[in-house]
């Protein structure tokens, strides 16, 4: 136990690393980072006083120690994820003289077992849901059921099965996706509630055995079994039910001598309101800022507090709920496909200046997203004194959010935010396949014509501003006859060319030989437009990158891609062909030049996120080319396979 | 760094409301519609059928092949795109000339239009290539071809053509081609000259490749002989297809003509592009160092100033008004003098003496605009003439005042000066007054009219009446009676004939100028025209300083 900390290691990244820094920076104490050579250039080892490489990575908890001692850290914060519920690693930071900032190793290491969590749960007098840790005592358990990876977490390792003939091969592909994962194999199986919610409680121990909780989170908005939304309060739980849930979670807590901050998870019936327990994280969760900022308490201060021996100095009624705050997780992901994951340069990356949300975020502009780790960007967290208010909020603020060169889920956060069925409270675990958010924002042709108009003014403005001779002659002046100014833009699928003019008074007249619009420029910089269209005035953010510009309307960011007018011959990219959906590892590429294929057979298999990802061939064919080998890491849109029939069109 | 001109701006008060202007304006505007209708009819080169035939060939108009060499958003300034008006030929006489930016470099373009003729050269084609070269050379900008030329027009030189079509050809062949030593001219001058070769382009034509300094080719496209196969098989007897003798692949890979292959015509524009951009092309002077601010006074209100038949009196410091910076002038010798406006001032942001008439040019009024002119080219500055001019005053008191004397020295002034003349014809232009103010025959840089413009050796009126009174002299001479009525319908036939040949279409038809524009364009024109001489030193006389006249 050490009882003054003024040096914090922090054995995590990205936006967990940041956010841990600054609490740690309030409370004055000094900050060290461990850092993967992919995030050598991340804005988290910026932030930190002093920062130490990784060489193999961040499950190192041997290298995470040695620098810890290094640097003189008395202290080792490791945030969620990686190692923060690996037993073994806090028992080492301990016996290294260190302190832990989180619960006991023996905690650790029982709640870390679903199995043996479920069993102290039962015994704390918790319900909990019929299980079988036999994969093949289904009857025990009932359909739908869930395979689950004893050691899993966030989604990985677990399938729905509805019926017994789905169980073998459910039970296979889970242990597989565990072994990967978590190195563990080992699979249980538990009773599926189709309509239901995730509900959790906040709890916070001490050593002197002193626990409150800080009410629930609700976590229902889920995709591949991630969480993507989670709120405080949740809109099913009353002051009762909140009171009931809290003392079996503290009842639990007590039982096992939890300290340091936790999350008992529930799962609830959205009908009957019943709650079955599910496990207990024994960390930080991703999740924690809505409860903070509907408590006031900041949960890394009294996770650093308590580890270093301060009593938490109050009791359960002291704790009060105030307003309602939402978080969203921004994910580097393509909602629609699948939400694979996506990557690429953040070449836009701006919060605008109001609303004003809490954005923990991990990148800034210019940031690489990689495959390396995790998608999440960031957390976009509102509160507000309703939950309405609060959703209206978050999901402006997520719509004003200049971003652009990676694809993100920024679009389907807001519609999901601004749904009726959201703003009513009606969010049950199924909720994105019950109500179908939109995935991505579509523009209608007025939209469409309204950003290749702003783009085209940018660009014209751009090039005016730039012109090396004649800088002060109007834009485009013509004496005598040349065509009209031309753009051609990508916009998604569409091929959209914009032709204009300048006129004496300043303003622009588009079309080519009728007038369809006329455009006022009313201000320009390198980073915005205020252009007036058709009566309507709208400031635009505007980012270019090479040939793409990004702009954002305050309803989202489209992204434009200026068609060059010259090609150099011979430079342009081969067309169709398997290209892979997303980054990933070859894992197995099953044919060779030559092979006659039939449209859906496996051609290569991709190992993204930890998941196995098959690519089918799109038609009959024959393989003229084949790009990758296995081991390849491959990017988003890259080239796989060449069928004849490609190289043929080309020709 | 900019400076500010610190002359306060022009007090210039118009009565927009005033039947005049009313009237001036609606005519000026009628004037201008007529001139995009040309404009437009210029534009469609050698009608829809040939240019529907020019795209079916996966071809490109010469217009587009300009627009897309130029920089985006830059400024075009076509030369005398209203060429060949009232003639026999296509409107814009089958070629199209205009100043443009290529990656950044201001260039003089000429392209022949392949629509008209095959791109075989027209008497205006041949005026206005002429005019192409002498802006390249005047002021030193590259000078690019855009070929695609059957040659010569035969039909012209073998005279089957129709007797009108004969009637244009003034020049015997053996005075001919001095385009050709022109463009040698200009290599030698170290000013760059760029081929692309979008066609056929044969004897004459395959010469504009081979004379320039840098040659593009386009694949399956370029054809360039000296003769086409049909000429070589009556020269020799042999048998050839126009791809062996003379195609892009063979001049790129066997001849040498060609020093860039390119795959299409925008592959070629591309080159040309590249090429432009590698020339290193420095203007030497500096660039607007003053405020470019737009004027005070609103130049849609030039629309209104002057009255189509000439009649009314023009101030033109209320031109001056809506086409300077801030429509600042500083005049000089404000109270001397005062039918010849002298001043200075800025038009984006370069500095600039005008000379501009209110009125006939008196013996002190030529004095003033020598002084002046000296005073200009002591400190290097440009001259913008504003014509509005009858010519030097006559009568008894003004040659003995020396008006001969006066207006002598004021043309030497103006043939002497080094500084560039930019000249614009807002009103009449009449007499050793054209000449007197910078006009073409003088070296001007760059003249462009306004519609209200009107250019002869005098007013339509005082043609007729001094016709009449020589033949009533003559009547008189001989003791025959003097038909009063007969000389009326001559001296009315004889205005109209004076009055419609002055007209600013007229004269730009025949390429005596660089085109009409808008009045509202006039500071943009103008500005374009100081920066496009800034690419040559701009060096005022030396000699003697500067007299006191």
């Amino acid at each position: 136990m050490t009882d003054r900390i003024d040096t914090l290691l922090v054995a995590n990244r990205g936006e967990i690393a940041r956010r841990i820094f600054r609490t740690a920076h309030e409370m004055g104490i000094r900050c060290v980072a461990v850092y993967a050579e992919a995030d050598a250039a991340a804005p988290f080892v910026a932030d930190a006083d002093e920062a130490v490489l990784l060489h193999v990575g961040y499950l190192d908890g041997a290298a995470i120690i040695e620098a810890a001692l290094a640097t003189g850290a008395q202290a080792v914060h490791p945030g969620y994820g990686f190692l923060s519920e690996n037993a073994g690693f806090a028992t080492d930071v301990e016996a290294a003289g260190l302190c832990w900032v989180g619960p006991s190793p023996e905690v650790i290491s029982t709640m870390g077992d679903k199995l043996a969590a479920k069993q102290a749960a039962v015994e704390a007098g918790m319900p909990t849901l019929p299980s079988s840790d036999d994969p093949t005592r289904a009857d025990d358990v009932g359909f739908p059921l869930l395979v689950k990876a004893a050691a899993g977490g966030g989604g990985k390792g677990m399938r729905i099965v509805e019926s017994a003939d789905a169980l073998a091969d459910a039970v296979a592909a889970a242990r597989r996706e565990a072994r990967s994962g978590f190195g563990d194999d080992t699979v249980f199986l538990e009773r599926y509630v189709a309509k239901s919610r995730h509900v959790e409680i906040q709890i916070l121990g001490d050593n002197h055995g002193n626990l409150v909780h800080l009410g629930e989170r609700e976590c229902s908005i889920q995709r591949r079994h991630q969480k993507i939304i989670e709120e405080s309060p949740s809109p099913i739980v009353d002051a009762a039910m909140r009171t009931r849930m809290g003392e079996a979670a503290l009842k639990l807590a007590s039982a096992i001598g939890y300290r340091s901050a936790g999350t008992v998870e529930f799962l609830v019936d959205d009908t009957s309101h019943e709650f079955w327990f599910l496990e207990v994280n024994t960390r930080l969760q991703v999740e924690h800022p809505v409860t903070e900022m509907v408590t006031g308490i900041d949960l890394v201060r009294e996770q650093i507090r308590v580890a270093t021996g301060e009593p938490l100095g109050y009791d359960q009624d002291e704790i009060s709920f105030t307003g309602h705050a939402i978080e969203a997780r921004l994910y580097a992901e393509d909602p629609s496909h699948e939400f694979l994951p996506a990557i690429g340069t953040l070449h836009a990356y701006e919060p605008a200046t109001t609303p004003v949300v809490r954005w923990d975020t991990g990148v800034g502009e210019g940031s690489v997203v990689g495959v390396e780790f995790d998608p999440m960007l960031a957390k976009v967290i509102a509160s507000a004194p309703t939950r309405v208010e609060a959703a209206q909020r978050l999901a402006l603020a997520l719509e004003r959010f200049h971003l652009g060169g990676v694809v993100t889920n920024r679009d389907f956060l807001a519609a999901v935010l601004r749904s009726p069925e959201f703003l009513t409270g009606d969010t049950t675990t199924d909720f994105i396949h019950r109500v179908g958010p939109a995935r991505h924002r579509e523009l209608d042709s007025d939209e469409m014509a309204r950003f290749t108009v702003a783009a085209s003014m940018w660009v014209q403005a751009h090039n005016h501003a730039h012109a090396v001779v004649l800088p002060n002659v109007r834009s485009g002046f013509v004496l005598g006859r040349i065509p009209p100014q031309r753009i051609t833009w990508e916009v998604g699928d569409d091929t959209i060319t914009v032709h204009y003019r300048s006129r004496r008074d300043g303003s622009f007249v588009f079309g080519v030989d009728a007038e369809n619009g006329q455009a006022i420029i009313h201000g320009w910089s390198a980073d915005h437009i205020d252009i007036e269209w058709q009566g309507l005035r709208r400031r635009y953010r505007v980012t270019r990158h090479d040939r793409t510009i990004y702009l954002s309307d305050g309803r989202g960011t489209a992204e434009l891609h200026q068609v060059p007018r010259f090609v150099v011959p011979g430079t342009d990219a081969p067309t169709g062909g398997l290209v892979a959906p997303m980054p990933g590892v070859v894992l197995e590429v099953r044919v060779v030049p030559g092979d006659v294929v039939i449209a859906g057979q496996t051609l290569v298999v991709i190992e993204a996120m930890k998941m196995e990802h098959h690519m089918n061939a799109p038609s009959d064919g024959v393989v003229a080319e084949v790009r990758v080998a296995e081991g390849d890491q491959v990017d988003n849109g890259e080239l796989l396979i060449v069928f004849e029939s490609d190289l043929e069109e080309e020709s | 760094m900019t400076r500010v001109h610190l002359a306060p701006p022009l007090a210039s008060r118009v009565d927009t409301g005033s039947e005049a202007f009313v009237k001036n304006r609606s005519d000026m505007l009628e004037q201008l519609d007529e001139i995009e209708q040309l404009l437009d009819e210029a534009n469609g080169g050698g009608g829809p059928k040939a240019m529907d035939r020019l795209r079916s060939r996966g071809k490109m108009p010469i217009r587009e092949r300009i627009f897309n060499v130029l920089d985006p958003d830059t400024p075009f300034l076509e030369i005398s795109a209203l060429a060949a008006y009232k003639s026999d030929y296509a409107l814009g006489g089958g070629m199209v000339v205009g100043v443009g930016i290529i990656a950044g470099t201001e260039c003089v373009i000429m392209g022949n239009d392949p629509t008209v003729l095959a791109g075989a050269l027209t008497p205006y084609a041949g005026k206005l290539w002429m005019r192409a070269l002498e802006i390249a050379r005047d002021n030193r900008i590259p000078y690019i071809n855009f070929v695609e030329s059957a040659g010569g027009d035969l039909r012209v030189q073998a005279g089957d053509g129709d007797s009108k079509r004969r009637r244009v050809e003034i020049l015997h062949f053996a005075e001919t081609g001095r385009f050709f030593y022109e463009m040698i001219e200009l290599s030698k001058l170290h000013i760059p000259t760029v081929c692309i070769t979008f066609g056929s382009s044969t004897a004459g034509g395959a010469y504009q490749p081979g004379l320039s300094d840098y040659n593009i080719v386009v694949k399956e496209k370029s054809k360039i002989f000296l003769a086409g196969p049909p000429l070589v098989k009556m020269a020799t007897g042999e048998e050839s297809d126009a791809e062996t003798l003379g195609g892009a692949q063979m001049h790129a890979e066997v001849s040498g003509t060609g020093d860039y292959f390119a795959e299409d015509e925008m592959d070629a524009i591309r080159m040309c592009r590249e090429v432009v951009s590698h020339l290193n092309w420095r203007k030497p002077g500096p660039g607007p160092t003053f405020t470019p601010d737009e004027p005070t006074h609103d130049p849609e209100e030039l629309l209104g100033l002057v009255s189509r038949d000439l009649r009314r009196p023009v101030d033109v410091r209320d031109v001056i008004a809506r086409v300077t910076d801030g429509s600042r002038f500083e005049e000089f010798k404000a109270r001397y003098g005062t039918t010849m406006i002298c001043g200075w001032s800025t038009i984006h942001g370069y500095p600039v003496g005008i000379l501009g008439n209110n009125g006939v040019i008196y013996p002190d009024s030529a004095q003033k605009a020598t002084h002046f002119i000296q005073l200009c080219n002591q400190v290097d500055i440009p001259l913008v003439f504003l014509q509005n001019i009858t010519g030097y005053m006559v009568g008894k008191d003004f040659e003995r005042d020396g008006m001969i004397k006066k207006g002598s020295q004021m043309i030497n002034a103006v043939a002497n000066s080094t500084v560039p003349h930019l000249t614009v014809i807002i009103g009449s232009s009449y007499g050793a007054g054209t000449y007197g103010m910078s006009g073409r025959a003088f070296g001007n840089r760059f003249t462009f009219l306004w519609p209200t413009a009107k250019i002869a050796v005098m007013g339509p009126k005082q043609i007729a009446g001094v016709m009449s009174q020589v033949r009533r002299a003559q009547a008189a001479r001989k003791g025959i009676e003097f038909d009063e009525e007969e000389d009326a319908a001559i001296v009315a036939m004889v205005e109209s004939i004076q009055e419609k040949g002055s007209l600013a279409l007229r004269a730009t038809g025949a390429i005596s100028d660089d085109g009409i524009i808008d009045p509202r364009d006039t500071r943009t024109v103008l500005g374009m025209c100081l920066s496009v001489v800034r690419n040559r030193e701009i060096e005022g006389a030396e000699g003697y300083g500067v007299f006191r006249l």
